[in-house]
């Protein structure tokens, strides 16, 4: 994304406030995820009017109100897909998406894998706090087994889906796992996430301090390991991101699990976009073109 | 009665019923000859039955007709199916090494070909179609050449040999048509037009690269895929970004992403797509960015009978997307008018931040017309309406100017706000799917407010009085006195109008209001129309009357007949003139005529 990056001047936290205070739940993890972006975005020093951040519905998908982006408040489940027809009609453009697992990975999930193997440039960050907070706590899909919510009262029967290797699966060209508790990781995340060129996918745990009681600030700080801290760990071996994104329990790994730079984004592949961005191209066809398009019909 | 000819081309589906209708086609139409084609198939690939007419003339032709003039069965279903609906004057070409024919009525002329010893079949597996193209040309008048150039040219790729040996076997057919078969009684004439011939999905496509579409998506869907297939052959010439998507419900989210950016941005799709569409019209009419959107109506419901055609979504799309808001609905007329609607209808949507719906049918969409290519406008007038283009003068980029005193949602008296796009300067905002106040933050979450929501709900709505003036009401053609009106919309135009001729002749003043614009109606416009009619008939292809009952629950006005088709096919003009003198003689007030042709 960084040929969309036009560095301004002195942009600080107060430029990327947005018009009203978020109404998240006192302790919401979400707060630390607006802040983590904010803090990004003054780090990479984008102008605020090439920014895009696009959300769905749920709690997390509020955040395009609380930022002071253009921004997009769309559909529960859409905003994947919006967010791609507007990058590729002006791919000059930083588009971040923002919304939660339920948003991402349930009503969602037919766009989430399809944008990612499309490689569509922009970030992708779930705010995943396993259940559904917005509709009063019911269970979600990253859910694990055995969870009770207001709709498996008995807890939770279903498998929990693995947004990690269900990237890794997809062919997202960027994988990271943020948590909410580590900010400054969070923000280096972001960043990097911003800066890749294609689809960057950010699961981070956010945890509902309301609705969800098993994974909690409390739950995560002992199990998360980043994977910076690992020398060894080699985020271009997709084999070995597949085998860390499995783990889960005692450790839960966080950090770059993956990344690879030579699959061309969808904007950059499709040569329609050679002369630069649609948005900026003349209405009309050209006239040769026109008259050759009535030509072969007679 | 104008002068007309019609071939009808029977076969299996992949026995090459599509080649010999299109070089008919390019003859008629390089005679300067109009010409309407319309292929009743199934959804199928191989085998099956395909049943292609095209009919033409030196006037405008506007529908498949009453009459099949020359028939050419490709096989022994075909001549069983079909001999039967030939009538005095016609003739029938066929294999007679292959077929066998039926029992035809008096003055029919059967034409067999001795395709084994008129060309060798071992070489040339369509050779009995070449060797009836020939035979069929001499019988119509037409000279040779016209049919050696197309020959030529739909051979070239394949070699000098093949380009030889294919007008050999016509020349062939030609000849023989020429010592055995006595030619028919009116050759056909030439004139001096020059016409285009394109399907009503080309001419949408078109009609969008004219309105400077820039953004085109779509998920395959029959009867809408042409339009696609069109757009992503021409994209690169006509820097057009088009893209195949997951599902129609990331169809219409991405094309508002696009729109959103600020380009004009389309995308098609047939019932049961559009269905999935219905949430995302909500999301463009709510955060009012203009998208246009086509709906193809095949034969509902569910997946119905994908390859035949029905008006039968008009209620679906009334009632599209749950809540109130503005929108325009519009069903183009005829093949040449799914171009010209599609500039039109992207105008009154970038004025009217909303969206603009096109309702299209399988007969449209995939059927052909012989078009002037003045007609295909690729200048048409546009309008963008109030797009914010220029940042608002401070260029600084630090967000303590970018938030100036821009707002969105400004309220106006023509509840159109000025729209500025992601990229601008000094306009930043979100735009939301909640219900927000005028700078774009959301009061449904803790803010609702009753005075607020009200306002902007009226805002929205406000634009539908801007709408109604900016789209002219319908007219009456016809004698304005005449014993019958008879009332159609959309694709149903050109058969109406020729069933309007054929009962003027017969001595029943008929008149036509076709409607072409659905939303806004003009309901009092059509009421003081049709309170000056003696006796009105409704005509639709579907079951239930669905524009018979949107045109009562919008002026109370309750039609003296009705005449509905729902079997799949199109109407023929003598269904609709039998039907209105069945119901002046009083023996019903709804006809459902029959399909006489079997496919």
């Amino acid at each position: 994304m960084a040929s969309s990056v036009q560095r301004a001047s002195q942009l600080n936290m107060a430029d990327l406030k947005g018009k009203v205070d978020p109404d998240w739940c006192p302790g919401c993890g979400d707060f630390g995820v607006l802040a983590a972006l904010q803090k990004a975005l003054v780090e990479l020093q984008i102008p605020t009017h090439n920014v895009v951040t696009i959300s769905g519905i749920g709690c997390s998908s509020n955040l395009p109100g609380y930022i002071n982006t253009y921004g997009m408040h769309t559909l529960h489940g859409r905003a994947l897909a919006v967010a791609t027809g507007l990058k590729l009609a002006n791919h000059e453009l930083t588009v971040i998406v923002t919304g939660g697992d339920g948003d991402g990975f349930g009503i969602g999930g037919n766009h989430f894998v399809h944008t990612m193997r499309r490689n569509v440039d922009l970030l992708y960050i779930v705010m995943d706090n396993q259940i559904y907070g917005l509709t009063t706590g019911q269970t979600s899909p990253t859910s694990r087994v055995g969870m009770k919510t207001k709709s498996m009262p008995f807890g939770n029967i279903e498998a929990p889906v693995n947004p990690i290797s269900l990237a890794l699966a997809a062919g997202a060209t960027f994988i990271a796992r943020g948590f909410s508790g580590e900010q400054k990781h969070l923000t280096e995340l972001i960043k990097q996430g911003i800066e890749h060129k294609g689809f960057s996918f950010l699961d981070v745990f956010s945890p509902c301090v309301t609705y969800n009681h098993d994974n909690t600030y409390q739950w995560f700080r002992p199990r998360v390991k980043k994977l910076e801290d690992d020398s060894a760990y080699d985020s271009s071996d997709w084999t070995a991101a597949m085998e860390k994104s499995l783990l889960w329990g005692e450790e839960i790994p966080i950090g770059k699990f993956f990344e690879r730079t030579d699959v061309p984004t969808l904007h950059g592949a499709e040569l329609v976009l050679n002369e630069g961005p649609l948005v900026h191209r003349e209405l009309r066809v050209p006239a040769d073109a026109a008259r050759s398009f009535i030509k072969e019909l007679m | 009665m104008k002068q007309t000819f019609a071939i009808g081309i029977g076969g299996a589906a992949g026995q090459g019923v599509a080649t010999p209708g299109d070089i008919f086609a390019k003859i008629f139409s390089r005679r300067g000859l109009n010409l309407n084609a319309y292929n009743a198939y199934q959804s199928i690939i191989r085998g099956g039955h395909t049943f292609l007419t095209i009919r033409t003339g030196p006037e405008k032709v506007t529908n498949m007709g009453d009459r099949i003039d020359l028939f050419i069965p490709l096989n022994q279903d075909s001549m069983d199916r079909h001999l039967k609906l030939l009538t005095a004057g016609a003739a029938c070409i066929y294999n007679a090494d292959t077929i066998k024919s039926g029992a035809a009525a008096d003055g029919v002329q059967l034409c067999p070909l001795p395709v084994s010893e008129l060309a060798d079949i071992t070489r040339n597996k369509v050779a009995q179609n070449t060797l009836a193209i020939g035979a069929g040309l001499h019988m119509m008048g037409i000279g040779f050449a016209a049919l050696e150039e197309v020959l030529r040219e739909q051979f070239k790729k394949k070699g000098e040999a093949v380009v030889a040996e294919n007008i050999g076997v016509a020349r062939a057919g030609y000849d023989y048509a020429a010592a055995h078969f006595t030619a028919f009684a009116n050759p056909l004439p030439k004139t001096e037009n020059k016409y285009a011939i394109l399907s009503g999905n080309v001419a949408m496509a078109m009609g969008g690269a004219a309105a400077g579409v820039k953004f085109y998506c779509a998920y395959p869907m029959s009867p809408s895929t042409g339009v696609l297939h069109w757009m992503a052959a021409h994209a690169r010439k006509a820097g057009i970004m088009v893209r195949q998507v997951e599902d129609e419900i990331g169809v219409i989210n991405m094309t508002i992403g696009a729109a959103q950016a600020g380009v004009r941005a389309m995308c098609a799709t047939s019932g049961g797509g559009f269905a999935l569409m219905s949430e995302g019209l909500g999301m463009s009419a709510m955060i009012e960015t203009p998208v246009v959107v086509i709906n193809c109506q095949r034969a509902g419901p569910s997946t119905g009978v994908p390859t035949k055609t029905e008006q039968g979504d008009l209620w679906q799309m009334l009632g599209a997307a749950f809540g109130d808001y503005p929108r325009i609905i519009a069903a183009p007329l005829d093949i040449g008018d799914c171009f010209k609607l599609i500039p039109e209808l992207f105008n009154l949507a970038d004025r009217f931040q909303c969206p603009g719906l096109v309702l299209c049918d399988l007969l449209l969409s995939e059927g052909r017309l012989s078009v002037h290519p003045n007609d295909l406008d690729f200048s048409p007038p546009i309008d963008r309406g109030e797009l914010i283009t220029a940042a608002n003068g401070n260029g600084a980029l630090s967000a303590a100017s970018t938030n100036g005193g821009y707002k969105r949602y400004k309220i106006t008296d023509s509840g159109v706000s000025p729209r500025a796009v992601p990229g601008l300067p000094g306009h930043i905002h979100t735009v939301a799917t909640d219900e927000h106040q005028e700078d774009g933050v959301l009061i449904s979450d803790e803010f609702t407010n009753p005075v607020k929501r009200r306002a902007m709900m009226e805002k929205r709505m406000r634009k539908v009085a801007g709408i109604e003036a900016a789209v002219p009401p319908p007219a009456l053609s016809g004698p304005r006195n005449a014993d019958v009106t008879l009332i159609g919309w959309g694709s149903t135009q050109g058969v109406i109008e020729e069933a309007c001729e054929l009962l003027n002749e017969q001595g029943i003043s008929t008149n036509q209001l076709q409607i072409r614009w659905l939303v806004p109606l003009h309901g009092e416009a059509i009421l003081e129309i049709l309170n000056g009619s003696r006796h009105t008939i409704i005509v639709e292809n579907n079951y239930s009357g669905q524009f018979a009952r949107y045109l009562r629950s919008e002026t109370s006005f309750v039609a003296s007949g009705h005449i509905r088709k729902y079997d799949g096919e199109p109407f023929m003009p003598h269904h609709i003139a039998d039907a209105v003198k069945e119901q002046l003689a009083g023996n019903t007030k709804l006809s459902v005529p029959m399909h006489e042709i079997m496919v």
